[in-house]
């Protein structure tokens, strides 16, 4: 008996509660997160951002002893309902990790692989093309997509990830501090690109970096210690933040 | 600071006399055989059966029985081995039950092999009335070598970063996609490494295959898993345990086969492991 | 790093609040010098603005240097550019010290004139205006910052009404034109005073609340 949303969000997160044992990690967090936007989540480290984005596809299922309670609807589906075939949700909802984890096999293979275990029929080169080229990531491995993936420099491969994410055509990426393990050059390309693939994927990006989710997002959500502490439209948040709280992190007063 | 230079240097210099030495040895030793058996070594050799006259002594029977028994070995072995690991590294979950067997793998792998010829002979032999068959022998050996496959396997798989498979996870796979399009590709390398040293143990262990039956001198070759077979180790033991010279002689030759097999499987793995290692660069 | 933007906004309010002072002292000074028609205060004035403008040029880098350097966001983000519009409106009432001074110096030359509107009133409130602005800087003082609007209507009230004095005493005496043209000027340039301040009290809500105001009195 789940109440179906159906308002425009693309989700809506209900009183979602995470517990690692005893430990409540993510406590009664409630919003909502556009269609075809840049979502940022900020707070210092253990702020159970990177739990509350591993709720939004169930990646969190692989650790033993993590219990959900509360309800996350993805447009009108709530993802934890009992029936509920994590995979299928998956295929939907990308993700790209904090180090970049291509597999080692060549690029094609890299790129292929998801779409064709999950019986992609059609044209498959001109799929690695096309997630290559909206990764902007082709014209440096055209001349070597045969070549293995672990050749790439740190910021080719994460690029890499994300074509292999955009390969599978979802319509959610979520990013895990995607710019961490990389340089600033990198970082700024990146940012390029996501700002560039907004307009096809809704992205959700958790980030240590204040500095890069103002430059990056059209809404940011502050977390403290489990607790969703603000959330708003991002220029908002970083010229009048209406929290002490939130004015005192991203000023630097703490964290 | 010239007293720690100079421990340095004795360490740094006691390390490569040791590596020299045991080199060495193994060079003398491996020299020597083939010193003592190379003239031994012919086409004559490879064909015949054994005799009682060193010049017409082969070691056809030995070899195809060796061969049989490595083909039969592995076909049982390996596959069971691999699932086991899988299953013990990636299905199941952490319980009792998987620690005891995880245990039991451990220590069955540290039995002396004369052990498993006991119980090879008391269990295949008479108990399923297998009798001295290859049967018997290979699946002897097969037990033999299994916790050494399992525990390669298992360690292997459990070197393969998580993070591949989340990586996989994350693209919509299932279980099954993520183990075996996945994580076992990735783990070949280490698992050849186990098979390799399992197929050595059965290429050169004679004392399981003694117990069990298989015969020293036979003038036939096996043409099935049922029929009864010798061993090339079980030949040259036979050999050299002989008064005459001749005898050392053929059964240096007779080594110098075996390293050869051994020597191929090795480079058959090295081969594999290469290919499955090309993109982890 | 957080500790040297503290240190760095900490200074940049200590500079301003320099600057303030010197051209509260400068408006006090030039208005001493219209009512004693006392030429040298006059010219003090005119000379020590050049001190102003380098301040004010030095506040504006700060602000610059901070921005460039430190990428302040929120509360400190809007401080910094208040402080640039302070520091601007600042500059702009110590030219209009200067321009008063300048009159003063004019009517010197000239024969006395009756001053047409009660200038010590006026200039009054204009020199507390300004005292609650930089206090109301000084201390984030918003209730203080609204208060400042009641006074400049009433600045804007003398200012107008003084026009039709002037243009009486035009008529009455048409030989001090040129004296009461001066005292019209020292009349709008004290009545910009205030709106200066007023815009001060605008930029000090903005640093506080983070919200735009700004006072629309009915233009004469």
């Amino acid at each position: 008996m789940s109440i179906k949303d159906t308002s425009n969000h693309a989700f809506n997160i209900q009183s979602l509660s995470v517990f690692y044992g005893p430990k409540e990690a993510v406590k009664n967090v409630s919003f909502k997160i556009q269609e075809k936007m840049v979502t940022a989540v900020i707070g210092p480290s253990g702020c159970g951002k990177s739990t509350l984005l591993r709720c939004l596809n169930r990646m969190n299922d692989f650790i033993l002893g993590l219990k959900v309670e509360g309800k996350i609807f993805y447009r009108d589906e709530n993802l934890y309902a009992p029936k509920v075939d994590a995979a299928s949700i998956r295929r939907k909802i990308g993700m790209v990790f904090q180090k970049p984890n291509p597999f080692p096999k060549s690029i094609t293979k890299n790129i292929s692989w998801g779409p064709k275990v999950n019986g992609f029929t059609g044209d498959i080169n001109e799929l690695i093309e096309t997630s290559l080229r909206r990764a902007a990531l082709w014209d440096e491995v055209k001349d070597r997509l045969n070549d293995s993936a672990l050749t790439l420099s740190g910021g080719q491969q994460q690029r890499l990830c994300i074509a292999r994410a955009i390969a599978m055509n979802p319509e959610v990426i979520l990013m895990d501090e995607p710019c961490s393990a990389l340089d600033p050059n990198a970082t700024s390309r990146i940012e390029t690109l996501i700002h560039e693939l907004k307009n096809r994927f809704t992205i959700i990006i958790v980030t240590h970096n204040m500095q890069q989710a103002a430059r990056v997002s059209d809404e940011t959500a502050f977390f403290y210690e489990g607790a969703l502490v603000e959330f708003g439209e991002t220029d908002r948040i970083f010229t009048n933040p209406r929290e002490k709280r939130t004015e005192d992190y991203i000023t630097g007063r703490f964290g | 600071m010239n007293h720690r230079h100079l421990k340095n240097s004795i360490f740094k210099y006691t390390c490569i006399l040791v590596v020299i030495l045991s080199i060495a040895i193994l060079g003398i030793l491996i020299g020597q055989i083939i010193q003592q058996g190379h003239s031994w070594v012919t086409m004559d050799f490879l064909k015949n059966f054994p005799s009682r006259l060193p010049s017409r002594a082969g070691i056809k029977a030995g070899l195809w029985g060796t061969l049989w028994l490595l083909g039969l070995t592995a076909l049982l072995a390996i596959p069971i081995g691999i699932f086991s690991a899988v299953a013990l590294e990636e299905y199941m979950r952490e319980s009792k039950i998987k620690k005891w067997l995880q245990i039991n793998v451990s220590n069955l792998a540290g039995l002396p092999s004369i052990v498993y010829g006991l119980l090879g002979l008391s269990i295949f032999v008479r108990g399923l009335g297998m009798g001295r068959s290859l049967w018997a022998g290979s699946l002897t050996m097969a037990l033999l070598v299994l916790p050494v496959i399992i525990i390669a396997s298992q360690e292997s798989i459990r070197a393969v970063p998580k993070t591949i498979r989340e990586a996989a996870y994350a693209l919509g796979a299932r279980k099954w996609q993520v183990v075996f399009m996945q994580v076992l590709p990735a783990s070949v390398p280490g698992i050849m490494t186990g098979i390799i040293l399992a197929l050595s143990r059965v290429a050169g262990e004679s004392a399981p295959l003694i117990v069990i039956g298989a015969l020293t001198f036979v003038n036939f070759v096996p043409q099935g898993p049922s029929d009864s077979f010798s061993a090339l180790p079980i030949q040259i033991f036979n050999w050299s345990s002989r008064p005459q010279e001749e005898f050392h002689g053929l059964a240096a030759g007779a080594i110098i086969v075996l390293l050869g097999i051994l020597f191929s499987l090795n480079l058959v793995a090295v081969f594999i492991r290469e290919r499955y290692q090309r993109y982890r660069t | 790093m957080a500790n040297h933007l503290r240190s760095e906004l900490e200074r940049l309010k200590n500079e301003l609040l320099d600057l303030s002072t010197q051209v509260h002292g400068a408006l006090n000074k030039a208005v001493l010098s219209v009512k004693n028609l006392d030429q040298n205060i006059a010219r003090e004035v005119i000379e020590q603005d050049n001190i102003i403008d380098q301040a004010e040029v030095e506040v504006e880098e700060d602000c610059l240097k901070i921005l460039a350097l430190h990428q302040p966001v929120a509360n400190d983000l809007r401080f910094v550019v208040a402080s640039f519009k302070i520091n601007s409106d600042l500059e702009r009432i110590g030219d209009l010290a200067v321009n008063i001074s300048e009159r003063t110096i004019y009517l010197g030359k000239g024969p006395p004139v009756k001053v047409p509107f009660d200038f010590g009133k006026m200039s009054e409130k204009v020199s507390i205006m300004l005292k609650r602005a930089i206090d109301a800087f000084v201390n984030q003082d918003v209730k203080l910052a609204h208060t400042i609007w009641q006074s400049d209507d009433e600045v804007d009230q003398i200012n107008s009404e003084m026009y039709d004095c002037v243009y009486n005493e035009i008529r009455r005496s048409p030989n001090d034109v040129e004296g009461l043209i001066h005292y019209l000027s020292i009349s709008r340039h004290l009545e910009r005073i205030g709106d200066y301040a007023t815009n001060i009290c605008e930029d000090v809500i903005y640093m506080v609340e983070g919200k735009i105001v700004r006072h629309n009195p009915e233009k004469f």
